[in-house]
């Protein structure tokens, strides 16, 4: 196993680094926080043109067939630019569940789209209960002539206010087992019957309320097999779980970077504020922090490039990155005091951002459970 | 910035063994099967992985890596003419992983702790003499830093050395001079000028464990171990013995100590078995209260944790590992394994006894002791591990001061 970035890797970060710092502002952030979309459509329209949106779609499906390392390289620049918009929620929920579950015909059509920025999707999981499990798809999807009606809530759902299709996961078989009976459906998100609330989130990431009422969907539209949405997605929130580890790295960098600067600069008590052991203390317990995140995390997308097995290693990753970045942007609080308190610091970006991502696709207990299953610790009954 | 600068080769064999890789791989895996027996494994220091402090039984097991050549560094970057033995990268880094898997890594890559040292700062002589030797397991090194007044702060070491003609007379005390008692050699630091400001007045010697004047009294640590006192009454020691220039001995420490850090982060394994994998076992075979401490949700979580953290601490090992390969004595790579490593030892120890409940609290020896009372034993011994070797706030200081560019704390 070879961890060095390859030359097109380091080429692909230091340009997603140099157009981030100068195309995304953290001014821009701000401001895309109060903005009811979300993200500049010609900020897209650019990163569909570098080849970003389609980066890890395969080429006949109009993306540069990537690998989930070269993914793993661009998401942590755009973590740590803090990257507004709805990368995430289009190219990997959206996108790769497609790609996971898609019939031909919807990877060919769908994915062109999205790699050149003309689409966003997003997938509609999660409910009020909150859950990631199989038993937790509780919305239904009955059938009706050759149709299928979707009714209920989905909770927490990024950037549903502005895409086009939105693919809801909805239980179309109820039974024993959960994971049998789960369909994925394209909807489209204009559709009448489809309400959209916003929720105020601490990151200022635009998560919806989206309600379905009686919301028709031909059965064209379901993606993959009916009943059989689950595999696929599991996969998919598999390697949505890796993505937002590496974004999490990317942040957590930056914030030990620019913590580091602020002890060489700030005067205390007559001389330099990292000259103090314990904020030396700090800054090394962060390095170990964030080193550590980033070996896990390179080491399972490293995996996953090869085909190798590595759910140990992604969940291992989401465990300890959940409350490593954390930690990393409360130690950065305290380092920079009263002054990253204040809103227009950068600081409340990446400490509200660490929470986000430690609370998505499962926090550190969550993960913790499956690492225990993972070494044989198994649960009653199971 | 180094932090984002790392290669690591596969912690596990994943199928990229060439054929004569996998014969290679099966030969070192056959005599370590058969060669690091329960009693072998039993002498503990083995569990300290210094391939170069030995004690009689773990010197007659690395004699016979020795006589495969396994002990030995591998050439060029260790000549032939010191010891150094051809090897291919593939069957370099399977003996580095096969090695690593049972917790005896680093004597193969670098010639132990001295090795190095001798080869960047000894005279051609002193390479001559010792690093064949080294090379063939046949000297023990215990280390002569640490004094009563000077631990953290070594630069304050009062050991004097008088040059008196061809030789230096040595005056003064050493303590924790862990394996002094079996060590053929020690690597001591004394004061040869006690004018110039402390850091540049140390100088390093290797001097024969058996000279007169030498006594050595031993301690018993709360771990268990033996270390000892040592005391230097008129030694004399030749002059070809000091390592490298006069008052140059700091220097060389520092690269000493780095060495030792590498090592020290390790996974503390005994016979291809950590503490860890015997607990994971443990919490699916005992029951508690009529089920399977397994199915407790806070030692599910507590495990997955210490699982993590160990992984980490591989991924760790295999950087410093990688980068030791190049030629590189990585300082704060280093620091971090170890902080890391023996910190996670000592939560393993702790988090070890709670999950075993009342019988965390048995001895080796006691009747009901679950395996072997390797638990408690950890517990106690890894107590040291936070200021041994390097105090871990010192370490934390150095890790950001030359690994972020912190300024220095003002003396």
């Amino acid at each position: 196993m070879d961890f060095d970035l390859n030359e097109e890797q380091e080429m692909l970060k230091t340009a997603a680094r140099d157009f981030l710092s100068k195309e995304c502002p953290k001014a821009l952030v701000k401001e895309m926080v109060q903005d009811e979309r979300g993200y500049p459509p010609e900020l897209w329209r650019k990163m569909a043109d570098l080849g970003w949106l389609g980066l890890i779609f395969p080429e006949e499906y109009g993306g540069l067939g990537g690998s989930f390392l070269d993914l793993a390289v661009l998401l942590e620049e755009m973590g740590r630019a803090c990257l507004p918009g709805p990368f995430f929620s289009s190219v990997i929920l959206g996108g790769l569940f497609i790609l996971n579950a898609g019939t031909e015909k919807q990877k060919r059509d769908l994915l062109t789209q999205v790699a050149q920025g003309k689409i966003i999707l997003t997938l509609a999981l999660t409910e009020p209960s909150a859950s990631y499990d199989a038993a937790s798809v509780e919305v239904e999807a009955v059938c009706d002539n050759g149709d299928f009606i979707i009714n209920g809530t989905k909770l927490f759902i990024p950037d549903a206010h502005i895409a086009d299709q939105i693919i809801c996961v909805a239980r179309t078989k109820k039974g024993t087992v959960p994971e049998r009976g789960i369909t994925a459906f394209l909807v489209d998100g204009a559709v009448p019957g489809i309400n959209c609330t916003m929720l105020k989130t601490i990151a200022g990431d635009k998560l919806c309320e989206v309600i379905f009422n009686k919301v028709r969907v031909p059965k064209k539209n379901i993606v993959g097999e009916l009943d059989q949405g689950w595999a696929p997605l599991e996969k998919t929130l598999q390697q949505a779980t890796l993505a937002k580890c590496a974004e999490m790295v990317g942040g957590a960098q930056q914030v030990l970077e620019i913590s580091a600067d602020y002890t060489k600069e700030r005067i205390v008590f007559g001389r330099s504020l990292g000259s103090f052991p314990v904020i030396q203390h700090y800054v090394a317990n962060m390095m170990m922090d964030v080193d550590g995140s980033r070996f896990l995390t390179y080491e399972a997308a490293w995996k996953l490039s090869e085909g190798l097995p590595c759910w140990m290693e992604i969940h291992m990753a989401k465990a300890w990155v959940s409350d490593a970045y954390r930690r990393v942007t409360a130690l950065g609080q305290q380092i920079f005091g009263g002054v990253g308190f204040i809103e227009v610091h950068d600081m409340p970006l990446y400490f509200r951002r660490a929470k986000a991502a430690e609370l998505t696709l499962g926090d550190g207990n969550f993960h913790r459970e499956w690492v225990a299953r993972q070494l044989g610790l198994h649960e009653k009954g199971a | 910035m180094r932090i984002l600068d790392f290669k690591v080769d596969a912690p596990e064999p994943v199928d990229t063994d060439t054929e004569e890789g996998r014969k290679f791989r099966q030969e070192v895996r056959d005599l370590l099967d058969k060669e690091l027996t329960p009693e072998v494994v039993q002498a503990r220091e083995l569990q300290r992985d210094r391939p170069y402090d030995i004690s009689p039984l773990a010197r007659e097991f690395y004699r016979k890596l020795a006589a495969k050549g396994w002990l030995t560094p591998r050439a060029p970057r260790w000549p032939k003419e010191y010891g150094g033995v051809e090897r291919s990268d593939e069957e370099q880094r399977i003996l580095f992983e096969e090695f690593a898997a049972r917790g005896i890594a680093g004597g193969t890559e670098y010639g132990g702790i001295q090795g190095p040292v001798i080869m960047r700062h000894g005279s051609e002589e002193m390479k001559r003499e010792y690093l064949p030797k080294i090379a063939r397991g046949e000297i023990g090194f215990s280390l002569g830093y640490t004094e009563p007044n000077a631990g953290t702060d070594l630069a304050s070491l009062e050991m004097r050395a008088v040059r008196d003609g061809d030789d230096y007379v040595i005056n003064g005390q050493k303590v924790y001079g862990t394996g002094a008692h079996y060590a053929t050699h020690h690597w001591l630091a004394a004061r040869t000028d006690p004018d110039a400001p402390k850091h540049r007045g140390i100088s390093l010697f290797i001097v024969d464990l058996a000279s007169p004047g030498i006594t050595i009294r031993p301690l018993w640590t709360m771990g268990g171990e033996q270390t000892n006192e040592v005391f230097y009454d008129d030694v004399r020691v030749p002059v070809s013995n000091r390592v490298g220039e006069e008052n140059q001995g700091w220097s060389y420490i520092r690269e000493a100590l780095g060495v030792e850090r590498v090592v020290m982060g390790g996974v503390p394994v005994v016979g291809g078995r950590s503490v860890l994998d015997d607990l994971i076992d443990y919490a699916k075979e005992t029951e508690r209260g009529g089920r399977p401490l397994a199915e407790d949700p806070s030692v599910r979580q507590s495990l997955a944790q210490l699982a993590i953290e160990n992984r980490i601490r591989r991924l760790f090992n295999y950087r410093t590992g990688w980068l030791m390969r190049k030629g590189i004595i990585p300082e704060v790579e280093a620091a971090i394994a170890k902080v890391w490593g023996n910190e996670l030892d000592q939560r393993i120890g702790h988090i070890g006894t709670q999950i075993m409940g009342l019988y965390g609290q048995l001895e080796p020896d006691s009747k009901w002791v679950p395996l072997d009372g390797r638990v408690e034993h950890r517990y106690l011994f890894t107590v040291h591990l936070s200021y041994g070797g390097g105090s871990h706030e010192l370490m934390r200081s150095l890790i950001a001061t030359r690994g972020m560019g912190l300024p220095r704390e003002p003396r």
